[in-house]
């Protein structure tokens, strides 16, 4: 387990520290201005993309060499920068970003592996019309991958995570007119979205339990000692404290973005996209934000540990990952695409990353993920470099033999090939995997993880062996002769070869540098380091479980030993050896269908429902109205055709009547106008008479 | 109220109705001309002799005439068909009725107030011609006017329609 | 029943007998007859006022009984150019006809 990291007291950040914030800037700049630019101008885009992100990788240099050189003088300072954000009253919600050593390797890197998938990127989409758009996509991409990376608050890394988010969904659904690739665009947002939730709500309570979401801030940050305290004092559900909650669904959310199982569902569907952001985004760095977001919050899931134990949170964390591992280890031994084995070996290998956080710690998890990033963005690419070369054809029963047609190609990804099986000495793999085996040998609590881990390393293996088999290795089964790709695409894949052979060496027992680094003391050299006990014994077995895979997986499918070389067409040997156990790894045991029943099918009920109640109950609801406004209306039209129109056409015959009557008075005869004058005469005399009378 | 009184009360009276109660127009002029003469007779009774005189030479010398020549003019002596009285006689006659029963009673019940047997004025006429010219020289003066205005109009009223040309 | 009282009783009975006449009779010209005996009782009046009323040196009474004299032979004389001129349109005097002005 690893110590406590001692880091001295910041003072004022040094200048790098305070120009941290160019480095996703310039990126996300980039893509704003590749946002307008128009389809036809290719070299633009590119050259915005490429550009921001080479000055983006000097920069993270820079600020990796002031990191190394302060650790060097033993003056290991963690730097940040905050500002305050949101002010509403006394709560104040901050922004802000942090250099240490852990945001300055994973800066390298994801600038790198990042420049180096730009460039290759050049070659890959150079037939492609939406070009443009492409480079728009990768910059943002860039730039919020490295927000997620340098951020000092929970909140601006959620930023980042959905600006990541985001752009995998727009870059996997790239080719838009395909069905199948906006249907994998969704599935990708939609999963990652569920894990989203859970981080949400972790962020929030950690928000309302300690009053910040900066990380570290000079005492008072997140990730604290005082604020891990007042954490650790709260009590949730099941025993688990308010921090060990908290580092739960936060590792939730990171279980979205990196595949972790129940959520890896979406992995392998994200193949859909083009071979570039397969490298980029679904190798080497988004899904590797998920375990950079564990690492980072480590002092939170790590809180209340006793010396030498470990917290429930960090055990879930470890039987997910372990078991992931296997889980989709077992599922790429039965896959014939070759970026979807590719995609089931990344699964795995991000279960081995949180397994090694869980048991291991910051800096064993993290060396994996650094390795594997090198490595798997070289396997992914060349696998790109062999669609290319095989015009478009990615099903793996339809290569062979292309070991001769792509020489370079091939030497790359056996390179890659070898580091990800964790051939011994040599390949990177081969140490940072170690790494995390000898951390589940030592783990206190149960030795399942590790039987499980060695498992997934014999697996891995096997199916490594099975795909390069197929691949490289026979004769040619597809249509059109293969040719090998422009060097565009291939000085990438040699560099990262080169990667993926020498970072082992910063990360051997007996120089281990990458920890020491990350965990803030110094290292030295000494082959005293290979003396630990137990460590040759293990570092022989997993010597023996490599070896065993490869010959497994070279018996069965190499074709030079007693067995022809795979025919088109024809079954699988293991599947006629074990057919039910191939058709259901072939199926990626049912979990999609698993899903289709319960999730999906539940969500179709109640989108019904939902219908029904909007069609008949709120439809009705308006429509009772409009009835009731109609009947009103009708009443009113009633009252107003037979009361008032009618009254006022009454009235008129009325006065025409009364008229009429009145009128017979005008006989015509003179003798009846004295009558009346004469009455009217005995009228006014009476009125006299009787006024005076009174 | 003296014997004469009640004579020449009665004679007006009896004059009057038959004025308007016989059949023959002709026959109810002269008996409207009895009435006339009763009052006069009347007002000579109340000492009022030039009003009695006036009453003479007015109404009997020139309206009575005059009524007669209208008669004989209109053809007022046959007997008309239909009956000498409206359709609607009885009304007439209540209301006539009522009139009378007004004015009676007026009187009847003024009798304590009014004023008794008196001396009779001495009046001249040359009393009166005095009057005439220098107190009431103004109605007199327009009396004058109407008469010449209605004689000019009686003329204008009765005469034959000139031939109505073209 | 004072002499005043008498002669204000003959005048009524007069003038209600006039009334009736005028309103009665169908010739037009029996309703001139009943509206001169009207003013024949109106004049009675008069005199009667005059004679037994205060201050007869004034010749008030007698005074507006000549006037109306004077006036009431116009008046019948216009009246009677009437009639005639209406029998000559009509060929008839019967008021029970004559009612053009009927409204």
């Amino acid at each position: 387990m690893q110590e406590s990291i001692s880091f001295t007291p910041q003072l004022a950040a040094s200048p790098i520290a305070q120009l941290l914030w160019l480095i996703p800037a310039l990126p996300i700049v980039a893509a704003g201005l590749a946002a307008l630019l128009k389809q036809a101008r290719r070299k633009t885009a590119a050259g915005l993309a490429i550009g921001s992100m080479s000055v983006s990788l000097l920069l993270a240099l820079a600020a990796f060499v002031h990191v190394v050189g302060s650790w060097m003088h033993g003056a290991l300072a963690r730097e940040t920068v905050n500002f305050a954000w949101i002010q509403v009253g006394s709560t104040s919600v901050d922004l802000g970003w942090v250099l240490d050593p852990l945001s300055a390797v994973m800066l390298v890197m994801v600038t790198l592996v990042g420049l180096l998938i730009f460039i290759y990127s050049v070659g890959y989409m150079a037939h492609d019309e939406n070009y443009t758009r492409f480079f728009c996509f990768l910059a943002l991409f860039a730039g919020g991958m490295l927000t997620v990376v340098i951020a000092n608050s929970l909140l601006l890394l959620f930023m980042g995570w959905e600006i990541v988010g985001l752009t995998s969904y727009l870059l996997i659904g790239f080719w838009y007119q395909r069905p199948a690739a906006s249907a994998a665009a969704k599935k990708a947002f939609l999963v990652t979205r569920v894990g989203d939730v859970f981080f949400l709500l972790g962020m929030v309570w950690l928000f309302a339990q300690t009053g910040t979401l900066l990380f570290y801030n000079g005492g008072f940050g997140s990730m604290e000692p005082a604020a891990l305290a007042g954490l650790l004092g709260q009590h949730a559900a099941l025993g688990l404290t308010a921090a060990g909650a908290i580092g739960l669904l936060i590792f939730a959310g990171a279980a979205g973005k990196s595949g972790q199982f129940p959520l890896h569902v979406w992995l392998p569907d994200a193949m859909e996209g083009p071979t570039p952001v397969s490298a980029l985004i679904h190798a080497a760095t988004m899904v590797a934000a998920g375990v950079y977001l564990v690492a980072r919050v480590y002092p939170l899931m790590q809180a209340g540990a006793l010396a030498g134990g470990t917290t429930t949170a960090l055990i879930i964390v470890t039987w997910v990952g372990a078991f992931t591992a296997v889980f989709a280890a077992l599922i790429a031994v039965a896959q014939n695409d070759i970026k979807r084995i590719l995609a089931y070996s990344t699964v795995s290998q991000l279960g081995y990353m949180m397994a090694g956080l869980g048991m291991g710690g910051v800096a064993v998890g993290m060396f994996h993920l650094i390795t594997h990033a090198f490595f798997k963005a070289l396997l992914f690419m060349g696998a790109g470099s062999v669609i290319h070369g095989c015009h478009e054809e990615q099903d793996v029963r339809r290569m062979g033999g292309l070991k001769a047609d792509m020489p370079f190609t091939f030497i790359t990804y056996a390179i890659g090939m070898l580091a990800l099986c964790g051939f011994p000495l040599l390949f990177s793999g081969f140490w940072s995997k170690d790494g995390i085996l000898e951390a589940a040998q030592h783990w206190s609590l149960a030795k399942g993880p590790f039987y499980l881990l060695v498992f997934g390393a014999l697996l891995t293996a096997f199916y490594m062996t099975r795909q390069v088999a197929y691949v490289f290795f026979g004769t040619w089964r597809g249509k059109k002769p293969a040719h090998e790709s422009p060097a565009v695409m291939t000085l990438p894949l040699a560099v990262l070869a080169f990667f993926a052979m020498a970072l082992g060496l910063i990360g051997t027992p007996a120089w281990p540098w990458f920890h020491a680094f990350l965990d803030g003391h110094a290292a030295g050299f000494s082959l005293h380091g290979f003396a630990e006990p137990g460590l040759m014994a293990l570092m022989g077995a997993s010597t023996l479980v490599v070896f065993l895979g490869l010959g497994l997986g070279w018996w069965l499918y190499g074709g030079q030993v007693g067995r022809p070389a795979p025919r088109l067409e024809e079954p699988d040997v293991l599947q006629k050896a074990v057919p039910w156990a191939w058709a259901a790894l072939r199926d990626r045991l049912y979990v999609d269908e698993f899903y289709g029943v319960t999730v999906i099918a539940f969500y179709a009920w109640w989108a019904r429902v939902a219908d029904w109640l909007d069609r008949r109950v709120w439809g009705g609801l308006v429509t009772g109205v409009a009835w009731v406004f109609r009947g009103w209306a009708q009443f009113n039209k009633f009252l107003d055709i037979n009361w008032v129109d009618g009254g006022f056409d009454k009235s008129c015959e009325e006065l025409a009547t009364g008229g009429g009557l009145l009128s017979r008075i005008q006989t015509g005869r003179v003798q009846t106008y004295l009558r009346i004058l004469a009455l009217a005469v005995v009228a006014l005399a009476a009125i006299l008479i009787w006024s005076s009378r009174a | 109220m003296s014997i004469v009184f009640y004579i020449l009360a009665a004679l007006t009276l009896a004059g009057g109705l038959a004025a308007v109660l016989l059949k023959n127009t002709v026959h109810c002029a002269l008996a409207l001309t009895v009435a006339f003469a009763g009052l006069a007779l009347l007002f000579l009774q109340l000492d009022a002799q030039f009003a009695g005189f006036a009453q003479i030479l007015v109404y009997i010398g020139a309206v009575a005439i005059l009524v007669v020549f209208a008669i004989l003019l209109t053809q007022g002596s046959e007997t008309p068909k239909d009956g000498v009285y409206s359709r609607y006689w009885f009304s007439g006659l209540v209301i006539a009725a009522g009139v009378f029963a007004a004015l009676g009673w007026a009187v009847l019940q003024s009798v304590r107030v009014l004023p008794h047997e008196t001396a009779a004025p001495p009046v001249t006429v040359l009393q009166i011609g005095n009057a005439l010219m220098s107190r009431y020289v103004l109605p007199l003066e327009i009396v004058a006017l109407l008469l010449t205005a209605a004689l000019i109009g009686a003329v204008i009223v009765a005469m034959h329609e000139k031939e109505r040309a073209k | 029943m004072t002499p005043l009282a008498g002669y204000l009783l003959v005048a009524a009975l007069l003038f209600a007998i006039g009334l009736a006449g005028a309103l009665t009779r169908r010739n037009a010209i029996l309703v001139l007859i009943g509206i001169e005996l009207m003013l024949n009782a109106a004049n009675l009046n008069l005199i009667a006022f005059w004679r037994y009323g205060p201050h007869p040196e004034a010749l008030t009474g007698m005074m507006f009984a000549i006037f109306s004299i004077a006036v009431a032979a116009a008046e019948a004389a216009v009246g009677l150019g009437l009639v005639i001129q209406i029998h000559r349109h009509a060929h008839s005097t019967n008021l029970d006809d004559m009612n053009r002005m009927k409204g």
